[in-house]
Formats: C-alpha cells, structure tokens, sequence
C-alpha cells in the first residue's frame, strides 16, 4: 500500500487543494521573495544591475558574502524623501476619489440593471463588460483624442454653446478621473450588480407593508443589504487604481507622479531595481491593510451562513 | 369558540373587507376574475385552491402589491384602490417570511412601529409584548439567520402583528414547517386569532390546514370562488362536483333524475341501476351521485331487506393507511368506487381480501345529489 493510502483521498483530490498553493507560490510568492530580495540589495552598474548576487560556486563564503551584501538601505531612501511619500498619498487620494465616483456612478447603474425585466439583464451584463473586447492601452487612447485641445469633447462643448473657447481637459486630474472612472466601472458595477440582483424582493414587499416608503427602504434595506457588493468593488477599484501606470501616464499632467509612475522611472530612467523593488514592497504591504479588512469580513460572513 | 360565530349569516352586519367584482390580469391570463366575497370582523378566512387559482393574487391585491384592472375592494366600507401598500392598516406574513436578515428579531419586529413614528418606550414595550406573545422574548437579540425555521416563522408573524392591523394577510404561513411542527403551529395560529381578535385572511393549498383554523373556506379555482362556506358544510355539502372533489375523497356517479318525491330523488346509471338520494332536481335532469368512501359500508353479504342504494362488486385493491384502510372495489359495469372503514382495533385482519366478492350500500342521506 502506498504512504498516502491510509488518508483515504486519492490524488486526485489531493491535487485539487495542492494546486491553487502550487499556483500561488509559483507565480506570487516566489517572485514577490524575489522583489524583495532586490530591494534588499544595491545598485551597480553590472547585469543584473544590483549587488549582490548569490554565487553557488563560491559555496559557503559566497553565501555569507551574499548576506552581508543586503542591507536596507532603499527602504531607508523611501522613508526619508518626501517624493516618495507623496506619490504615494497622491496615489491613496486619486485611487480613494476615483473609487468614490465609481461608486456613485456604479450603483445607480448596478441597482437599474438588477431591477430591469430578466430578459434585458443579460444584455446588459454584456455592455458592461463589452469594453473589455478592445485593449486598455487603445481605449486610453481614444480618450486622449476626445480630451484634448481640438478633441471631439471641446469641439462639441463649443458647439453646444456651453463654452466659448476649447478648454485643457488633458494632462489635468479631470482626465486621470475621466480614464479611471471609465476603465474601472466594469470592476465596481458587477459585483454591485450580483449582490443587488440576489437580493429578495419581498424585503422591500415585506418593508412597504410595514408602513415604510420606497425612498426610505433603499436606505433601511437595500443599501446595507449590498453592503458586500460595495466593498468589493470597491476593493477591485481602490487596489489596482492604488498602483495604475498607464491612465495617469497618457492622461495626467507632468506634475505629482502616482506611486505606479514613480516605480516606472526608477525602474527604467534611474535603473534603480533595488528602491522601484522597495516601492513595489511597500505598496504591496499598504495595500494588505484593506485586503486583510475585506478578507475578515468575508470570514465573519461565511461563519454567520450568509 | 368557533360555534355560534357567523357574522356572514346576519344580514345586519356589515363585511369589513369587501371585494366587489375585482378582475387582475397578468397578460393574458386572468388570475382574479370579476370575483366578489365579503370577510367579517374577527373571521378566520381561508382562501384554498390549487396553485395558480389565484389565490395569492387576492391577498396581494389587498394588501397593495397589485392593483386591479376592474371592480373594488372595500375595507370597512372605504373603497382602497389606489392607497399604497404602506398606509393600509394591512399586514401581511409572508410565504419566506421576508424577514430582514441585517436585523435582530427585536429590530424586524420593531420596523413597522418605527415607520409610525412612536416612542421609543412604546416601542420597546409592544416589541416586548408580541415577542412574549410569540415565545420568543429570549432571542430578541438574534439575527434571523441564527434561528430555525418554525422561529423564524414566529418572528414574522410577530412582526406582522405588531402594528395591531386591521386584517392580517397570511401566505402559506406554514408551508415550510415540517407536518409535526405545522399542527402544533395551526392550533397556536387559532388560539392567537381567537385572543387578539384580528381578521386573519389566510391562503394555503393544503386542505386539512384551511379545515382545522379557518370559520370560512373560500373555494378558488381559475379566478373564480368556487364556494365561501364553513369546512363542515364544505365537506358535506359542497355545491358542485368541482369542490366535491377538490374536497376530500369522493365516488361520483353519472346519473339522470328519474323521479323526485318529497325531499328524495331516484337516480338511474346509463346501467339502469337506480339509487334513492336526498336532495331536489327535475325529472329527467343530468344529476351525479356523490357518497364519500368513508360513509359507504363494506360487507361480504347483500344487506338484508334489499332496498336502494346498494352496489355489488369484487375488491380490487386496499389500501393500508395506518389509522383507516381504503377499499377499491371494481362494480359489474367496470367503473370502481372507493370505501374506507377505520381501524378502529389493533391488528384486526379483515376477512376482506382481494378478489372477494362484497356488498357495497349507504343509506340515501349519506348521497350527495350535484347538478353540476
């Protein structure tokens, strides 16, 4: 018989639970190990452009020479220059504004498309995610042609009469909120709209036949009841916004950087691997704080069966 | 308690619900049609009938949920169409209860009397009192999910109760108890009405159910009531062979009226065979005869005397049910009836076995005679 008979599971279901761990420690933790590694390290003009660098031949010496080679010195770099403390604050508040519009204009938008008669629902699940048929990087585009100065929002702005001459709508914080809000609607208005569409009418029944109008249930019964979908969308918004490159890149102007923006040019116009590896860290440990959050209350809520 | 309270028989009194000719349309089905019924002041009213007779369709016009396309309903005489569900002194349980699931017991209970605005220390005070109603005042701090389900469905029914409505509307109330649970609810259910003195209007498909609680039975079936009657005269005299058969189990014979004396008929099968029936209808008219298997005797002999009313055959099949044995005996002419006799001693084994010739009769007043 074999060692693992005696469990009493074949491999197959062994295999089920090995290979999401398999799958996180290939492609997430190994590589963050290495990201932090490279932070640790420093820079040199060599390849790969840090020291050190772990020399098997070299055996035990060479292991110790490894070890005393890191030193924490990116880290430091980050804590004390204030540019990186405000790309990263700038980045908190872009990704905490945008996530806000989102959800003011993904809610609406999920709780019609949950009240619209079944047969339009699937439709409409469609046009949302429709967008996602064309590149990010060409969509983003298209919004440069319709923000800028001769753009098609100026040219009919003018038109209408609403203002006289063009305005700058690109490279400004406008368009970073345009291209975010955009980009980002689909990842807030499904989970909105799954938790809205499951949600019993005969609540709302049971609420106007207590004596309660429509305008007031929505906030004694519908909104905490989505509750969920609201935060996790707006977890699929706030994490990834956090450490967006390409929408502030195209977009925004060429002042405050994003946190994405300022790993970009350490990584490439700096050649700095070891502080872009120490902002990716530092990013990686901010953005925990809500994951952690969220991941509580999805155990809270899985224990209360609900 | 229930004997002696018949308000719908007294001219004098006026109905406290009153649907008028009421119509409801979903497309092109017609789920309440033109349907007219009275309900009185502290009545136990069920509505039965098969699914999709629209039954649920009448309560949800009265509390609100659905408007009617024709006709009107009347509560204490004030014509209601077009009042929102949310100031109709009308509450309703419903089937899932709709309990609110981010809420305690207390705060479901609470909502409705909050939408009214009351003191805190009221309340607090009536919350009390329909939880102790209820027997529930050690849970009032429980979300919904961490009850079971006959809990769960007093919760609601506190919660329905607690603004003291006028009519309280009930559906299904009991469908998702199990069979144990849900006798010992219906008779709680009863007690309840009885003391609060509430007009409880309840709809349910389960017979036994509208027969136990209920002082009058509403018949429904395709829109239409069928029969508003007490579960006695429900059972003994329904008025159709529609609600003959929806009511209980019923042998029906296909007859014509040979003669009529009296306050007695004589009956002839296509067969020739003649039965005498009370009741009244016109010689030569189309009638069925209608005897339930319960009030047929069995027996391996010809009853003696040979009068009307008796039926030879042989036994094709019985049915063992524990409390009563259900007998199917196939007639000379094919057609089979049905005749239960209770068990009324412990491991008696009948002489009656399959394939056995017996005598099946029943004195005419145990007939039922139906026109249509």
């Amino acid at each position: 018989m074999s060692a693992f008979g005696g469990a009493g599971k074949g491999w197959g279901a062994r295999l089920v639970v090995i290979a999401p761990y398999a799958w996180l420690f290939a492609l997430f933790l190994l590589p963050f190990l290495i990201v932090f590694k490279i932070s640790l390290s420093q820079t040199a003009i060599a390849q790969p452009p840090y020291t050190p660098v772990l020399d098997l031949a070299a055996g035990w010496e060479g292991a110790r020479a490894f070890l005393d080679g890191l030193s924490a010195d990116s880290f430091v770099l980050i804590g004390s220059d204030t540019l990186y403390i405000a790309s990263y604050l700038r980045s908190l508040e872009i990704a905490a504004v945008s996530t806000a519009l989102l959800l003011l204009i993904g809610y609406p938008l999920a709780y019609a498309m949950a009240r619209a008669p079944a047969r339009l629902q699937a439709v409409l699940v469609m046009l949302v995610v429709l967008p996602f048929w064309t590149s990010l990087l060409i969509r983003v585009y298209a919004w440069i042609n319709i923000l800028q100065r001769d753009g098609l929002l100026n040219q009919a702005l003018v038109r209408l009469g609403i203002i006289d001459e063009p305005t700058t709508w690109l490279a400004t914080d406008a368009a970073i909120y345009v291209g975010m809000v955009y980009s980002y609607l689909p990842f807030m208005v499904l989970p909105l709209y799954a938790t809205l569409q499951k949600m019993d009418d005969s609540l709302l029944e049971a609420a106007a036949d207590l004596g309660c109008r429509r305008f007031k249930a929505f906030w004694a019964i519908t909104l905490p009841l989505s509750l969920p979908g609201v935060v996790a969308g707006g977890l699929l918004c706030f994490i990834p916004i956090s450490g967006e490159f390409v929408i502030p890149d195209l977009l925004g102007g060429s002042g405050q950087m994003m946190i994405g923006q300022t790993l970009w040019s350490e990584f490439f116009a700096n050649k700095d691997w070891p502080v872009a590896s120490a902002i990716a860290v530092v990013l990686l440990c901010v953005l925990l704080v809500p994951i952690g959050a969220y991941e509580r209350m999805q155990v809270r809520r899985f224990e209360e069966g609900r | 308690m229930k004997r002696g309270f018949a308000p719908w028989a007294d001219p004098s009194q006026q109905p406290l619900v009153r649907f008028d000719a009421v119509t409801k349309r979903f497309g092109d089905v017609t789920a309440v049609d033109r349907l007219s019924l009275d309900i009185y002041e502290r009545e136990f009213f069920a509505l039965l009938g098969p699914s999709g007779c629209g039954k649920t369709t009448l309560l949800r016009l009265l509390a609100g949920f659905e408007a009617a396309d024709a006709g009107a309903i009347l509560l204490e005489g004030r014509n209601i169409d077009g009042v929102p569900p949310y100031r109709r002194p009308v509450n309703m349980m419903f089937q899932s209860y709709a309990l609110f699931p981010h809420m305690t017991v207390a705060a479901n209970v609470a909502f409705g009397l909050k939408q009214d605005r009351l003191p805190k220390g009221e309340i607090n005070a009536r919350v009390a009192e329909m939880l102790a109603l209820v027997k529930l005042e050690r849970f009032a701090h429980r979300k919904p999910h961490q009850l079971s389900g006959g809990q769960r469905q007093r919760v609601a029914l506190a919660r329905s109760l607690a603004k003291h409505p006028k009519v309280l509307l009930l559906d299904e109330p009991l469908a998702a108890l199990d069979k144990k649970l849900r006798e010992e609810t219906q008779f709680e259910l009863m007690d309840l009405q009885a003391r609060l003195g509430t007009t409880f209007v309840i709809v349910t498909h389960d017979q036994e159910e509208a027969m136990t609680m209920a002082h009058r039975i509403a018949v429904m079936d395709h829109g239409h009531v069928k029969q508003v009657s007490p579960p006695a005269d429900l059972y003994e005299q329904p008025n159709s062979r529609w609600v003959a058969e929806f009511i209980g189990d019923i042998n029906i014979i296909e007859t014509v009226v040979v003669s009529q004396t009296g306050d007695h008929a004589v009956l002839e099968t296509a067969a020739g065979r003649r039965f005498s029936v009370g009741g009244v209808a016109d010689a030569g008219a189309q009638a069925f005869m209608a005897v339930r298997p319960e009030k047929i005797r069995i027996a391996l002999t010809p009853p003696l005397g040979g009068g009307l009313n008796h039926v030879a055959g042989r036994v094709v099949d019985i049915g063992y049910l524990g409390d009563m044995s259900i007998y199917k005996v196939r007639l000379d002419d094919g057609s089979v009836m049905r005749a239960s006799l209770a068990n009324a001693r412990r491991g008696s084994e009948r002489d009656i076995v399959p394939d056995q010739p017996v005598w099946l009769s029943w004195p005419p007043e145990a007939a039922l005679l139906l026109t249509k």
